[in-house]
């Protein structure tokens, strides 16, 4: 904040103003998020008791409801295959858009790009893929591939490979720009740059993202399931439908144990290769 | 130039071999001496190993690939290419735009102010140990849940509507803020919090004197991606869970009417908000640096 | 005949200010010349048109015997073989070995494809570790280089450009970054490679005492001219406060 600068001065004078200033801005600050707030609600309809007034009952719906039962169980096998396929889904769809999210980037960055029009036209086109939803995705594909396994797969692709090109650009920016310069001063050629360079420079924080997009992956494919019926959302909606809440808890907790499993894997891969 | 730029002596070079690792093969090694170099390599061979087995397992229902694809090359040209209105009005989905604003920034700041509270519980440097451990591991739990789920569990538990939907948007914001602020706080410098401590500050002191303006920045950085993901969710719950907005406008275009060219243009109104939401969101983030 | 010769060579960056005006001078083979000045004068500019890493505006560059503001992309990395660098942040691959990135200095001689994919032979090897013996290194062959300290790091530098076999090194600001002791340990073994291998070095310094205490021939630049050309002894203060364009007592380094 602007005065904080000017609050280490030793001018008592000086400082007492800083205060009132940041209580202004505080205040001022403070207003404008509630105003925010209240013309939200209104848009939308919004009945702010209503929302905590449901929170409770929900806990206490979710309780009663929300308990695998018998039949529940005996629909394990099938949400466990629904469960892997959903976690293969996503970690093909990462490394697939890693991949190409790599190549495609560094014409993007700073340090290696081949001319400032391909560098800004890169630039574009991964703001494109980043900003479509992956619901609007989702509806086109469904068009041409129907209820398929590869409608997913698509539609996360994009958003994965226009999310990951940004930031491999950015970390190779950070991370490689001095080492990229050096290793041209040798004569290595472009490739050997990139292969000896740039890869070894950021692959720990690529790798990084690679799991992180993993993780997010199996929650967006959850929703895309839902949306085209297919995968594990597929299974959760048509469980809900059919009001058999006992069976959907379970695809719940599955995801639940799944989505930890991989960010507890992640971190520890992350605490190694860092 | 010879092709050995220093010349060779005999002592020095069996010094040398002393120090130089061969592998097996008798050959030279030239790779650090380190854990993360093998971890490196397993990692991406054991994901490269998963896609191939994932590709060779998965389901295709024997789908004719090529004419897949020709048709959605012919569908992109459609939808991007020749973006119209028919069954919306512009008036129409800038109030679906509306919407699907309000009900970002409702879960935004909903979520916000119980992280606050909920970081101040968690973070390492200024909470109880124990109670640390216990909210961090109730907010991975409700991180690890999809947020559809939980829009749809709420549209059971608490009845449909935007009720619903900005409960279950705020429900995963405020976790992943939880996660976000408590670690900013834990980025804190140690010492000012001891010298405020030693110099007799109450509880609330310390964390409206030091660690609020410390962390003010970082804060509203993850405040404004969390916008901007709760933004792109309420779309994706408009379209799915039927919790209206923008994303409710492209659901009815693309699977009611089948309107390629519409689905297009409410794309296009949708590419230009985000975009002008991250512009905006770089011009405040700067200002509050 | 020098071995490399400026001809009134300029540098824009942008169509309003020059970076480097009619430069002209001539190296001669195994000297050790020191460029200071300001910074923003252009002395990094000077080094990395040599290596064309930025592409001079006008006039001719002469490096052994070729015109290389008119090499085509092949003989630009001909000329970057001849050619070692050193930087100020050294610019090594961090989470890489010593080994390693001393033997990418050997990346301009190898195919395309052995590059690539870091094939090296017993030979190269070997050579890497006597170059790294030279330099002091052994104990920390095989450490990624994130492990060591900046003097260290500058001596991988040094190790890499060396690798090249370099007809001539370029040295950027290669001390700006270090504490006196590794600083001297530096100079050291680069006046070390210039006497014994005869190999050109060229000298980007702000520390005009260490260009004066190493090299036999200064240039001094301000705002992309030379000002001053010849030995360090009749290097006066007068010159100097006009190469810094400041007055008596205004530098903090002390000349005496």
């Amino acid at each position: 904040m602007s005065g904080e600068r000017a609050e280490k001065s030793p001018r008592p004078e000086n400082q007492t103003s800083v205060f009132v200033k940041r209580k202004r801005t505080f205040t001022l600050a403070f207003l404008a998020v509630a105003a925010l707030f209240v013309i939200s609600a209104l848009v939308t309809d919004y009945n702010v008791i209503a929302g905590f007034e449901s929170i409770p009952k929900a806990v206490v719906w979710i309780v009663k409801n929300l308990v695998p039962d018998e039949r529940a169980w005996s629909r394990l096998p099938n949400i466990l295959a629904k469960l892997a396929e959903t976690a293969l889904l996503s970690v093909a769809v990462t490394v697939c858009a890693a991949v190409c999210a790599f190549f495609f980037g560094l014409l993007g960055t700073r340090t290696t790009k081949i001319n400032p029009w391909i560098g800004r036209g890169v630039r574009i086109v991964a703001s494109f893929f980043r900003n479509v939803p992956d619901v609007v995705w989702a509806i086109l594909l469904l068009f041409s591939f129907g209820q398929n396994i590869l409608t997913g797969f698509f539609a996360l692709f994009f958003v994965t490979f226009g999310l990951l090109t940004r930031t491999f650009i950015e970390t190779i920016d950070e991370v490689s720009a001095d080492c990229v310069e050096a290793l041209q001063a040798t004569g290595a050629t472009y490739m050997q740059t990139v292969f000896q360079g740039i890869i070894p420079s950021s692959i720990a924080e690529i790798i990084s993202w690679i799991l992180y997009m993993i993780e997010t992956n199996i929650r967006s494919s959850t929703l895309i399931g839902v949306l085209t019926a297919t995968g594990i959302g597929y299974l959760f909606d048509l469980y809900y439908k059919r009001l058999d809440y006992g069976s959907a808890s379970l695809v719940v907790v599955s995801i639940v144990v799944l989505v930890i499993a991989i960010e507890l894997v992640s971190n520890q891969i992350r605490k190694v290769i860092m | 130039m010879s092709e050995l730029a220093v010349p060779v002596t005999g002592s020095l070079s069996l010094d040398l071999h002393k120090h130089m690792k061969k592998n097996r093969g008798g050959k030279i090694k030239i790779g650090a001496q380190s854990k993360s170099g093998p971890a490196v390599k397993m990692t991406l061979l054991v994901l490269l190993g998963l896609t191939i087995f994932g590709f060779l397992t998965f389901d295709y229902k024997g789908i004719d690939f090529a004419g897949a694809v020709s048709a959605t090359m012919n569908n992109v040209q459609v939808v991007f290419g020749q973006p119209h209105l028919k069954y919306n009005t512009l008036p129409g989905a800038m109030h679906g735009l509306l919407v699907t604003f309000a009900l970002g920034v409702l879960s935004t700041i909903i979520g916000a102010s119980i992280a606050l509270f909920g970081a101040l519980l968690c973070a390492r440097n200024i909470a109880n140990a124990r109670v640390a451990t216990l909210v961090k591991g109730f907010v991975a739990f409700i991180r690890a849940v999809p947020t559809i789920l939980w829009v749809l569990i709420f549209a059971v538990a608490a009845g449909l509507g935007s009720v619903a939907a900005v409960v279950g948007l705020s429900f995963h914001s405020a976790a992943y803020l939880i996660k976000a602020y408590s670690e900013s706080f834990e980025e804190m410098d140690s010492g000012t919090i001891e010298a405020l401590k030693a110099s007799g500050a109450s509880y609330w002191q310390i964390v409206f004197q030091a660690v609020l303006p410390a962390s003010i920045s970082y804060m509203t950085a993850w405040t404004f991606l969390r916008f901007e993901i709760n933004f792109a969710n309420a779309i994706a719950m408009g379209a799915a869970a039927g919790a209206g907005g923008i994303g409710y406008d492209l659901f009815m275009a693309g699977s009611f009417y089948f309107d390629l060219r519409e689905l297009g243009f409410i794309t296009y109104i949708v590419v230009a908000a985000v975009i002008l939401l991250e512009i905006v969101a770089t011009k405040v983030k700067a200002k509050v640096r | 005949m020098p071995i490399l010769e400026f001809q009134k060579v300029s540098k824009s960056y942008d169509s309003k200010s020059k970076a480097l005006t009619d430069v002209s001078f001539a190296v001669e083979e195994g000297e050790f010349v020191s460029i200071i000045g300001p910074s923003g004068s252009g002395k990094s500019t000077i080094l990395r048109c040599i290596n064309r890493l930025v592409d001079a505006t006008q006039g001719a560059i002469v490096f052994d015997g070729q015109d290389i503001t008119r090499a085509n992309k092949k003989e630009i990395r001909q000329i970057r073989k001849k050619t070692g660098m050193i930087f100020q942040h050294y610019n090594l691959v961090d989470r890489l070995s010593v080994v390693e990135n001393v033997l990418h200095g050997r990346l301009g001689h190898k195919s395309a494809m052995a590059g690539v994919v870091g094939y090296y032979t017993e030979q190269e090897k070997e050579q890497a570790f006597q170059i790294i013996a030279k330099l002091g290194l052994t104990e920390q062959a095989y450490k990624r280089c994130d492990e060591l300290s900046g003097g260290q790091k500058q001596r991988v530098g040094i190790a890499r450009s060396i690798m090249q076999g370099p007809r001539l090194i370029l040295c950027d600001e290669p001390i700006a970054s270090l504490d006196p002791n590794s600083s001297k340990v530096i100079m050291d073994h680069l006046r070390n490679i210039n006497q014994t291998m005869d190999i050109t070095c060229i000298f980007n310094l702000h520390q005009v005492d260490v260009a004066i205490k190493y090299s036999k021939r200064i240039i001094g630049l301000t705002l992309g001219r030379i000002v001053y050309d010849g030995p360090p002894d009749q290097l006066d203060k007068a010159t100097i406060y006009e190469i810094y364009q400041s007055n008596e007592g205004e530098l903090i380094t002390d000349v005496g």
